[in-house]
């Protein structure tokens, strides 16, 4: 029992303690080359989730890129073959797009505020837990 | 009575901010398209009685919005945003071209729009046509407009974006609804320069 409330204790220690980082602020998206295709011949592709978690500061761009041979309309915006489309946020809110590669029309891009204390660190890794879970 | 002094430091700890990355000041605030594209061109019927079409805005900072006279929230908000940007520009306003185009062409007569975008900017202009016209419009940018409701009351449901086009007609950012006239100013600053 000791054994467990330490190992919790510690747990939480590192989930509030060390620094919050990704190697890029982009969570990028990329639309595979023959999505279109593959679309037309009646195969459900999902690419980009309804909803997506940004965290201001850490990871707080978002990236989409066209890689497929014909136009498509990816998250918010219209793409062109080879195009990319990066948007930045500098608030933590949550964004509604209108986005017709996904069934609901809808996707959603939540933004967290920035993790700058041991707590909110502790906060943003457990949310995020249950968010994988989720 | 030591843990408990622990714990309270521990605590204190905890709620200490960290030092914060330096902002990319440099960048757009807007969404940024990579590699800019050729913006659609148009040709519908201006506002001001003469026809409308991006090209003769070469030379200009287009800032293009979608949306309709009757608009409850988004429009009104949009262009309360556009003409302070507009204003905080000075000088700079004169080569910059806020264009807003109807996505309720039923309603939105080239005399409705000129009256409603001069509530906010004389300087701005809008464009209407014909339902074909105009949703062909919005299909080249991927704006969409749903119509809701009967009657002559009825709203459009619509993309909120506004686009950034560059001098040599390139579609370069597109802001998406709720920034701030700061952030307008900053981005068309850039692109002007």
């Amino acid at each position: 029992m000791v054994v467990l409330a330490a190992a919790a204790l510690a747990a939480a220690a590192w989930a509030a303690f060390t620094p919050v980082t990704f190697a890029s602020r982009e969570e990028a998206f990329e639309i595979p080359k023959g999505t279109w295709a593959r679309r037309m011949a009646g195969n459900k592709v999902e690419i980009l989730p309804s909803r997506v978690y940004l965290t201001l500061g850490i990871r707080d761009v978002l990236l989409l890129k066209n890689l497929d041979d014909v136009p498509q309309i990816f998250g918010p915006t219209l793409m062109m073959p080879g195009q990319s489309f990066r948007l930045p946020f500098e608030m933590a809110s949550s964004y509604q797009f209108a986005c017709t590669a996904h069934a609901s029309g809808q996707m959603t891009v939540v933004v967290d505020a920035r993790p700058d204390t041991p707590w909110r660190r502790l906060v943003w890794r457990t949310r995020r837990i249950f968010r994988v879970i989720a | 009575m030591r843990y408990a002094a622990g714990i309270v430091l521990l605590l204190a700890c905890m709620l200490l901010p960290v030092a914060a990355q330096p902002a990319e000041a440099d960048a757009l605030k807007a969404g940024v398209f990579n590699p800019a594209r050729e913006a659609p061109d148009f040709s519908v019927d201006g506002s001001d009685g003469a026809a409308l079409s991006l090209r003769h805005f070469r030379g200009k900072v287009v800032v293009l919005g979608f949306g309709y006279t009757s608009c409850p929230n988004v429009c009104p908000a949009t262009l309360a945003v556009l003409a302070m940007a507009h204003r905080k520009l000075g000088t700079l306003g004169s080569q910059v071209k806020v264009i807003y185009l109807t996505v309720d062409p039923e309603r939105d007569s080239a005399g409705r729009l000129k009256q409603y975008l001069a509530s906010f900017d004389p300087a701005f202009v809008g464009g209407t046509g014909t339902a074909a016209q105009m949703e062909a419009v919005r299909k080249s940018y991927g704006v969409t407009a749903e119509r809701h409701g009967t009657g002559k009351d009825y709203a459009v449901a619509h993309s909120s974006f506004v686009y950034l086009i560059t001098r040599d007609g390139k579609l370069r950012a597109l802001m998406p609804f709720g920034h701030k006239a700061d952030d307008y100013v900053h981005d068309i600053s850039m692109l002007l320069n």
